[in-house]
């Protein structure tokens, strides 16, 4: 809690940062609106973007769920960092098995690499 | 006590300062309930304790079945399927339900808030919840048994764990899981312990360095243990529902899995040794009499090795990854020995002019030393990419890693264990028991597992029912190691159980520590401390002298005891 001061006085013993009801619901609509946008974007064919575009809207989205609903944007810098330091794990993980997929696949099936095609 | 050794030993009735034994933790509820849901962490760490035993008994048993069937080529006492299921059971039962939760959960729960002078964890309901969630877990993992045994080995590689009509896989695995979350639920009760209800006057660098120890864990248990629980998670319902994630026949991948299950099986491996670490920095500086050497260095390595230890699944998977992987990993895995050496070389130079005592949690933790350092070096040529082709899945890597989680983390264990005994307890253990065991264990361990070295690198595939009869005799000496050191476990066992029956009262610091663990008699009252105590320099033992009297460390007075 970055004010304990202020969520004691004004919200009792125990309850941290309470976020304004209009900003939750006006985050709930960017929310809606951009899950609309996920499934609307599948009618254009945007080539190898389509997964790129997915992928921001999806990263946007999870910011905002973190930032808002998750409170971070109120909490101590040290919840950021250990968020951040989870989130470069999960990176670490997928990165390295990832090339390591992609590495060995042509051995796997030889000549046939669908994974690797351009 | 016996009257052999009353020069340290015997106490007689004298009692340490401070609150009355009456209200120890151990006299402070009676009946089976006032344990079972305790919240009081001394003993939920031991219930940690007698639990992990009896699984550290169940599957020392399956290593000594184990050992008996390789006495002699082809069939001795059991068939390839029965054999099968004991090396897989005894390496799960090991991993799982001993070593992983050892140290920091029964040694680290009664240890960890009384060296930060607190009254409990941060968490004790949640303290409790694991230890429960242990409980379950034990019972399904060895549930399996009954419904099926599993003979996937430890490591329940797909596609073999998912395709063959294994009826126990789906229970073990679950309790796996569950077993996780019992770690996790640890690891976070430490952390947040740590950083909340550290003393007045001990800053971070002053924590002793079995809390930097415990805390590292604690990290890698937290931030690994959930890919445990995916991987188990998604095993199961690959076997159920033939989801084919890793199934090649349905467009899986079975490399996956390897990748999943080393990305927190290694660092799992240091969720075993780095408490072991702990504890012998603890040890090693109590009974040299002197100061820890490189203090910041050993707590950083401690860190570093968590860290790092995210970083070298892959060399689990040599023959199995690509050739850029592999070179990655290999040199990758290589970092991992220099804070491992750093900490080795502390404390070697702690015991430099120290005055060495050589009591039996010191005899433990210098055997932990010079195994350590044998299974590490060894752990070298594993890591290197050539040489590992030739001894992979051989018996060079069944020593290789019994000296480091056997030789390392078990002796240890048996180090902590003797050393906090006293405090644990009240009572002290005979000495010449205590050292009988220690010797037992240390030779029967080595002439088990040093001749696997041999029979490895001649080519001995590990996990093999069957040899050709030049191996023979390595098998037979292996096997005869051990029953020795089965042997000594039970005189270890006999001598901790005589001391409860017999043993003389325990001083409140029988060792001459200044963590302040040591500041409050044995065994600990129901909140640990009369008055909560200032911590200051936990390696300085300037000020404890031994008082013959007693049989253990006192400070002269006008100095707060």
């Amino acid at each position: 809690m970055a004010h304990p001061a202020e969520a004691t006085s004004e919200h009792g013993p125990g309850v941290g940062h309470v976020v304004p009801i209009r900003t939750l619901l006006g985050v709930l609509a960017v929310l809606l609106v951009l899950t609309i946008a996920t499934v609307a974007i599948t009618l254009f064919d945007l080539g190898r973007m389509n997964i790129v575009v997915a992928l921001a809207i999806a990263f946007v989205k999870g910011a905002l769920v973190l930032l808002y609903f998750m409170h971070l944007r109120w909490d101590r810098p040290f919840n950021a960092i250990v968020l951040v330091s989870a989130i470069l794990f999960v990176v670490l993980f997928i990165g390295f098995s990832l090339l390591d997929t992609f590495q060995y696949q042509p051995e796997v099936i030889p000549g046939y690499a669908p994974a690797l095609e351009p | 006590m016996r009257t052999s050794e009353t020069q340290l030993g015997a106490a007689g009735p004298a009692a340490a300062p401070g609150p009355s034994r009456g209200d120890d933790y151990l006299r402070h509820g009676t009946g089976i309930r006032s344990w079972l849901f305790t919240l009081d962490h001394k003993r939920i760490g031991i219930l940690y304790l007698v639990s992990i035993l009896s699984a550290f008994f169940l599957a020392g048993m399956f290593a000594v079945l184990v050992r008996t069937e390789l006495l002699t080529p082809g069939k001795t006492i059991v068939d390839a399927d029965t054999y099968n299921q004991f090396f897989t059971l005894h390496g799960a039962v090991m991993i799982f339900l001993f070593i992983i939760p050892g140290i920091p959960a029964a040694l680290g729960n009664f240890v960890l808030p009384l060296m930060l002078g607190a009254k409990d964890v941060a968490f004790p309901r949640l303290n409790l919840m694991s230890w429960w969630l242990w409980v379950t877990g034990a019972v399904l993992s060895v549930a399996s048994i009954v419904i099926g045994a599993v003979d996937t080995g430890w490591t329940f590689y797909t596609p073999y764990s998912t395709t063959t009509g294994q009826k126990g896989v789906v229970p073990i695995v679950l309790g796996v899981f569950i077993l996780g979350f019992s770690s996790i639920f640890t690891g976070l009760n430490f952390i947040v312990t740590v950083h909340k209800l550290r003393p007045k006057g001990m800053t971070w660098f002053r924590m002793p360095l079995f809390l930097w120890a415990i805390y590292s864990t604690a990290v890698l248990q937290v931030l690994a243990t959930p890919v445990l629980g995916i991987t188990v998670a998604l095993l199961a319902a690959e076997r159920l529902m033939g989801l084919g994630i890793f199934d090649p026949a349905l467009g899986g991948d079975p490399v996956l899995f390897q990748h999943f299950f080393w990305f927190y099986s290694h660092p799992a491996v240091y969720i075993m040794i780095l408490p072991a670490m702990g504890v012998i920095s603890e040890v090693i500086a109590v009974f040299s009499r002197k100061h820890i050497f490189g203090y910041r260095f050993i707590a950083m390595s401690s860190v570093a090795i968590a860290i790092l230890s995210f970083l070298v699944w892959g060399h689990h998977m040599f023959t199995s990854m690509s050739p850029l992987a592999n070179m990655l990993f290999s040199a990758l895995t290589f970092s991992v020995s220099i804070p491992s050496a750093i900490k080795v070389f502390n404390w070697l130079a702690t015991m430099y002019k120290g005055t060495i005592q050589l009591r039996t949690p010191m005899l433990y933790a210098l055997a932990f030393i010079f195994l350590f350092t044998i299974g590490g070096l060894t752990g070298l040529f594993l890591g290197m990419l050539a040489v590992d082709v030739h001894l992979h899945d051989t018996y060079f890597v069944v020593a290789h890693f019994h000296y480091v989680m056997f030789g390392g983390t078990v002796m240890a264990f048996l180090a902590g264990l003797h050393y906090w005994w006293p405090k644990m307890t009240g009572r002290t253990f005979s000495e010449i028991g205590g050292q009988w065991g220690f010797w037992l264990v240390f030779c029967g361990f080595n002439l088990t597992f040093f001749i696997q070295f041999l029979m490895g690198s001649r080519g001995m595939p590990r996990r093999y029912y069957d040899y050709l009869p030049e191996q023979a005799i390595y098998h037979q000496i292996s096997s005869v190691g051990s029953y020795l050191t089965a042997v000594g476990f039970f005189v270890v066992a006999g001598c901790l159980w005589r001391s409860l029956r017999q043993g003389a009262p325990a001083p409140a610091n029988p060792w001459g520590g200044n963590s302040l663990e040591w500041w409050t008699p044995s065994p600990p009252p129901h909140d640990n401390f009369a008055e909560t105590p200032v911590a200051d320099d936990p390696y300085d033992y300037a000020n404890w002298t031994y008082d013959p009297a007693l049989g253990g460390y006192v400070r002269p007075p006008g100095r707060p005891a």
